[in-house]
C-alpha cells in the first residue's frame, strides 16, 4: 500500500493494482495487540483518488516470470511490467500447537480480543512482543494472565536485558504470571502441556512464538529465497523486475542479511521500491526501527543490536532507561529506550540519526547524561 | 480568535517544541533554528499523540510516536504515515513572550 500511494507521489502515471488476500481495506496491524482497534488506513476513496486498483479478497496462486503473469485463485490472469511482493508474513505455529489462537490479522483480533475478559484464564506461549502485548491488554481487560517462555528471559532476540527486566518487573506487578525456562511440548485450544510433564488449564491459549516470512509465491516463481526473499540494494529479488519488501524480504544491512518485522521499516521500502521502479533510486540507508507499547510504557529500539557484545547505559530519568552499543570501530550500531509514554523517544530518534549518519562516539560521553544529545548531532 | 499570551521566548530551547495548553484545546509551540517562533494544534493528525516530545530539526517536526514528519510553519505532512496537514496559528514575539492567535 505504501509503494502504490508512493508511485503516484513520485509521479508515476500508468497502471497500479494492489491485489491482497485480505478482504477488508488495507489496516495496521500494530493495534491489533495494543488498543485492538482496526481501521482502515485510507478510506477506498483515497484509493480512487489516486486511480490505485483494489483487488480485495484476491489470492494469488502463482506467479510466471517468463510471461510476467500472475495468477489469481479463480483462474484469473494478470500481467505486470513490474511486481512488488509484499506478502509479510504469517504467525508461526510449532507442530502439536496447532489448536491455539495466533494473531496476525483483522479477525484474529476480533475472536482473541472476545475472550480477553474479567477474570478469564488465559494462556500465553512466547514472550516476545506480541505475547507481552497481549498479556498486558489482557490484564487490563481484568483476565488471569499466565505468559510461558522457553528462554531464560523476556524479549531474547531483539532488546538488551536492561529493557527486558523492566518489562518483567512492569508485568509481574501488574500481576502476570512469567514462566520463564518452561518448554511447551504440546498446546492445545484450552491445554498446555510442559516439558517437565505437567500440564496446564486455560479457557484460552494463544501463541506468539513468532512470523514465517510468506515465500511461497516467490519459492513457486523460481526466486532466491533464504530467510525471506532475497533482495539487493534496490528491493529487486533474483528477477530484474520483481521486488520484494516489508517482512517478506531479506536484505542487507551493512554486511549482515536481515529479515525485519518492522512496521516502518516495511513503510521505508515500500517507498524504496516505488523510487527503484521508477529509476530514482537512492541508496537504502534507513535505520531499522520498531517499537511497543505495554500499559503506560512506551519501547523503542534503533538499530540491531548484538546481544553478545558489551551494551552501555545513558542514565536518564528515574523512570526511564535509554541504552545503546557501539562496535569495535566506536561506531554507534543500536540504541533503545523504555519510559512512560513517549518519554524516550526524542532521545531515540537522535540516536537514530546518528546511526543513520554512521557517526563514530566516544561511549563514556555518549553515557553521560549531562551531554546534549541534539548538540552532538548538530556536530556531525 | 484572539491573542495570547503563550511563553517567554526563554520557555523553548533552539530548535525545540514545548506543549501549550488554553481553553481545553492543547497546542504546541516551536522555535526554529533561527528563533522563528510558530504554534500549530498539539497533537498529531496521525494517532492523537501529543508533539511536544517529538524531534524539532530546523522547520519540521518528527511525531515521537510513528515518525510523521510536518513543516511546522506550514503545518505540512512531509513523511507519512500521516495523511492530514496540521492546523497553524499566527504568532508574535512582543517584549520577550510568545502571543498566539487561537
Ligand atoms: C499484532 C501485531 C502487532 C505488531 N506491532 C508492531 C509494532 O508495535 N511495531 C512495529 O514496528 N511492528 C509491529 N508489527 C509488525 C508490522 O505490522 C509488520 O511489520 C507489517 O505489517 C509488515 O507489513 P507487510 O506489508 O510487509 O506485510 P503484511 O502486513 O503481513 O501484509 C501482507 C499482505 O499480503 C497478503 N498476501 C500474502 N500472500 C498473498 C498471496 N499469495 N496472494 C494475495 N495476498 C497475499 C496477506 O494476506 C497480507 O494482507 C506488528 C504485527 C502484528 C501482527
Ligand atoms: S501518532 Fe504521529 S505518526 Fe502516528
Amino acid at each position: 500500500m505504501r509503494a502504490a500511494f508512493a508511485l503516484r507521489e513520485h509521479g508515476y502515471v500508468g497502471e497500479v493494482t494492489l491485489i491482497g488476500a485480505e478482504v477488508a481495506l488495507p489496516y495496521e496491524r500494530p493495534p491489533l495487540s495494543k488498543t485492538g482497534e482496526i481501521a482502515a488506513i485510507r478510506t477506498a476513496e483515497a484509493y480512487s483518488d489516486k486511480r490505485i486498483a483494489l483487488r480485495p479478497g484476491a489470492f494469488v496462486t502463482n506467479i510466471d516470470l517468463g510471461t510476467r503473469l500472475v495468477s489469481l485463485k479463480g483462474g484469473e490472469a494478470m500481467a505486470y511490467d513490474n511486481l512488488l511482493l509484499a506478502t509479510g508474513a504469517r504467525a508461526r505455529l510449532f507442530p502439536g500447537m496447532e489448536g491455539c489462537l495466533t494473531l496476525r490479522t483483522n479477525l484474529d483480533a476480533q475472536v482473541i480480543l472476545s475472550r480477553l475478559t474479567p477474570g478469564a484464564k488465559i494462556g500465553i506461549i512466547g514472550g516476545g512482543f506480541i505475547g507481552l502485548e497481549l498479556a498486558a491488554r489482557a490484564r487490563q481487560a481484568g483476565a488471569e494472565v499466565t505468559v510461558v517462555e522457553a528462554g531464560p528471559r523476556l524479549l531474547g532476540r531483539a532488546v538488551p536485558p536492561q529493557i527486558a527486566k523492566i518489562l518483567h518487573e512492569r508485568h509481574a506487578l501488574e500481576g502476570v504470571s512469567l514462566k520463564l525456562e518452561t518448554g511447551v511440548v504440546s498446546a492445545s485450544s484450552d491445554r498446555i502441556d510442559l516439558v517437565d510433564g505437567s500440564s496446564m488449564k486455560f479457557d484460552t491459549v494463544i501463541a506468539g512464538v513468532g512470523a514465517v516470512p510468506e515465500t511461497g509465491l516467490a519459492e513457486a516463481g523460481g526466486l532466491v529465497v533464504q530467510n525471506g526473499i532475497v533482495v539487493d540494494g534496490d528491493f529487486r529479488t533474483s528477477a530484474p523486475d520483481v521486488f520484494a519488501a516489508g517482512d517478506c524480504c531479506n536484505f542487507d544491512w551493512r554486511g549482515q542479511r536481515v529479515r525485519l518485522e518492522s512496521w516502518k521499516a516495511a513503510q521505508d521500502q515500500g517507498e524504496h521500491v516505488a523510487l527503484a521502479i521508477l529509476g530514482k533510486s537512492v541508496p537504502y540507508n534507513k535505520v531499522p526501527w520498531f517499537w511497543s507499547d505495554q500499559y503506560d510504557l512506551s519501547l523503542q529500539v534503533a538499530g540491531i543490536f548484538d546481544l553478545g557484545a558489551p551494551i552501555h547505559s545513558r542514565s536518564t530519568g528515574d523512570d526511564t532507561t535509554v541504552v545503546f552499543q557501539c562496535d569495535a570501530t566506536q561506531n554507534l550500531v543500536a540504541a533503545a529506550g523504555i519510559g512512560p509514554g513517549n518519554a524516550t523517544s526524542k532521545d531515540i530518534r537522535i540516536f537514530e540519526k546518528l546511526i543513520e549518519r554512521r557517526t563514530i562516539v566516544d561511549a563514556g560521553r555518549l553515557a553521560d547524561p549531562s551531554q546534549n544529545l541534539k548538540r552532538l548531532l548538530a556536530a556531525t | 480568535m484572539a491573542w495570547i499570551d503563550a511563553c517567554s521566548t526563554d520557555d523553548i530551547d533552539a530548535e525545540d517544541v514545548i506543549r501549550f495548553d488554553h481553553g481545553g484545546r492543547t497546542f504546541a509551540i516551536f522555535r526554529n533554528h533561527e528563533d522563528g517562533y510558530f504554534c500549530t494544534d498539539g497533537l498529531c493528525t496521525h494517532e492523537d499523540i501529543h508533539l511536544a516530545d517529538g524531534l524539532v530539526m530546523e522547520n519540521t517536526i518528527e511525531c515521537p510516536k510513528h515518525s510523521s514528519i510536518f513543516d511546522f510553519t506550514t503545518g505540512e505532512v512531509e513523511t507519512p504515515p500521516a495523511c492530514n496537514n496540521l492546523h497553524c496559528y499566527k504568532t508574535k514575539v512582543e517584549g520577550g513572550r510568545v502571543l498566539v492567535d487561537i
